[in-house]
């Protein structure tokens, strides 16, 4: 008998296990619904899949009768171009402002403590503020999420640049490189995979700005939907929107780690 | 022509002397070798030589001038670890200083001049025994080639010195023996200036034409900081006579078989001191 941490999954063993907790969610949900449907047929808390495929078929497939537009791809539009434009905004920010204040000291000791200020104030505390300069329009909740992600990103890379080793910086300077030419050639290739990464993490962060900006006002998107049909009791429309969005922030993570590897074959290297 | 020439160097951190009275004048292509107990400052003095640090009094002259206050191309350095560029390929790494130098705004060549460029790197490369590994990334390299690496993305900005840090302290004793033979090959045909940092002795002697010790020459129990270390002892592990006149009799030996395989009187030219000894030239 050999002690517990000495038993590795085989490869379809390790499939299964990690498919078994899904399949136990499904049939806990699945049993649930089937039970208070049996008592009350009109029941909203716990739908069946029934009336989860009828919501997304009105919401996919059959133009919305005020708006004219297919609601479900419409607000998947609007809530992504939110989300990414934001993300974009922040991860630009974050690689120019980062290199510059990581790698020229007198930036960094005039902007670190700043930064550390600004990441240390909770976003959607100033949301109000950003409402009032703003407007309610789209400028508020993009900068809602800059405001939220950017100093995370940009002190991130203000510490990957610090510990680059220094004997590196050292070696770029006896090649004869100028300050522009370690930033783009050494600095920026370096610090790449691990913004991406750190971009990676803030997409649960990022989500959440856009979904409590779309909730206090919006005409459209997918937090606006939820928070529109909760009113309603729709739990059709909202648990498939909530899977949506997970799968949405699934495949996005994983674009962004097959980018990784693929732009930068390096950094794998080093981890080995 | 490279001299080197430190002259009354102090090095200082607050109350904590680290070297005190340093001087030191080197002449053009010597291999000079310090060595020393760790933490005595032997790493501090080539920083010095490097710029990576600045003197507190002295000053450190190449050629009559004072060395820039940064590091700059005329020096090269390898140190022990973090030499190269984990994200650049082998070939990419020999190509970056000469690509910095002529492209200052893109730092990349193109067309005919990037052929050129990679011609000059790839034969650098063949010739430290890294071509076959030109599309690898360091990673992929062992420590003796990473270090090999090292010296040929130094070698190819040309430098008038070229410092080592510790640079073999992290290999195997084969690979070392390999690099030592390596080295001393390239510090002929560049006919440059190494300075390098070692705490092995054996491995001093065997590469260096001059050797010098740093300690501290006198210690203060109760004020460990109060003295610094300097230059105690000074060897000429290789003479320049002796180095010269050595590769005379190589040069003679080489024209003399060519003479013998044309069957023709020796040339003249060739019975000329390629490397006229001092007393002889004056």
């Amino acid at each position: 008998m050999r002690r517990i941490i000495n038993y590795p999954p085989a490869r379809g063993q390790k499939l299964i296990l990690g498919i078994l907790p899904f399949l136990a969610i499904l049939m806990i949900y699945l049993m649930a619904s089937e039970a208070r449907l049996a008592v009350n047929p009109g029941d909203k808390l716990i739908p069946g899949f029934a009336s989860f495929y009828a919501a997304m078929e009105r919401l996919m497939a059959q133009p919305d009768r005020s708006s004219g537009q297919y609601l479900f791809w419409w607000d998947t539009y609007l809530s992504l171009w939110r989300l990414c434009v934001g993300l974009g905004i922040s991860a630009l920010l974050g690689c120019v402002l980062g290199i510059l204040i990581g790698f020229i000291p007198h930036l960094r000791a005039m902007f670190e403590p700043v930064l550390a200020a600004l990441s240390l104030v909770p976003p959607l505390a100033v949301l109000p503020i950003l409402f009032i300069i703003f407007g309610l329009g789209e400028v508020s909740k993009i900068v809602l999420i800059v405001f939220g992600v950017a100093p995370f990103l940009i002190r991130d890379v203000v510490l990957r640049v610090e510990s680059l080793p220094r004997e590196q910086i050292i070696k770029a300077q006896t090649l004869g490189g100028s300050t522009w030419q370690m930033m783009t050639h050494v600095v920026l290739p370096q610090v790449m995979p691990n913004l991406i990464n750190s971009v990676r993490l803030s997409l649960g962060a990022t989500w959440l700005f856009v979904i409590a900006a779309e909730a206090i006002t919006a005409e459209g998107g997918l937090g606006y939907r939820i928070f529109l049909v909760r009113r309603y009791l729709a739990m059709d429309v909202i648990l498939p929107y909530v899977a949506w969005i997970t799968l949405l922030a699934f495949l996005m993570d994983y674009g962004l780690r097959r980018l990784n590897t693929r732009a930068f074959p390096w950094a794998a290297l080093k981890e080995s | 022509m490279t001299a080197i020439k430190i002259d009354k160097v102090w090095k200082e951190y607050g109350d904590t002397v680290v070297l005190e009275n340093v001087s030191l004048e080197l002449p053009d292509h010597e291999f000079l070798v310090i060595i020393g107990p760790s933490g005595v400052g032997k790493t501090t003095l080539l920083r010095l030589l490097l710029s990576q640090e600045t003197p507190t009094r002295g000053e450190i002259l190449i050629d009559g001038k004072p060395i820039a206050s940064e590091p700059t191309a005329d020096r090269g350095v390898v140190f022990q670890r973090y030499s190269v560029f984990p994200h650049k390929t082998v070939l990419g790494n020999v190509m970056l200083g000469p690509q910095w130098a002529q492209a200052p705004l893109l730092g990349r060549l193109f067309g005919r001049k990037h052929r050129a460029l990679k011609d000059r790197a790839l034969a650098l490369l063949d010739r430290v025994g890294l071509g076959a590994a030109a599309d690898k990334y360091p990673q992929q390299l062992s420590g003796g080639m990473q270090q090999r690496l090292a010296i040929a993305q130094a070698l190819i900005m040309e430098p008038k010195v070229l410092l080592l840090d510790e640079p073999f302290g992290a290999l195997d004793p084969g690979t070392r023996k390999a690099m030592h033979v390596l080295v001393r090959e390239l510090w002929e045909e560049h006919a440059m200036t190494i300075v390098m940092v070692t705490h092995d002795l054996a491995e001093a002697f065997a590469l260096g034409t001059r050797v010098i010790a740093v300690d501290r020459p006198r210690r203060d129990p109760q004020a460990p900081g109060r003295y610094g270390a300097t230059i105690t002892s000074d060897f000429e592990a290789k003479c320049r006579i002796v180095r010269e006149s050595e590769r005379f009799e190589a040069a003679r030996a080489k024209a003399r078989q060519d003479h013998g395989q044309s069957g023709a009187s020796p040339p003249a030219a060739a019975m000329v001191h390629p490397f006229p000894l001092k007393a002889g030239a004056a």
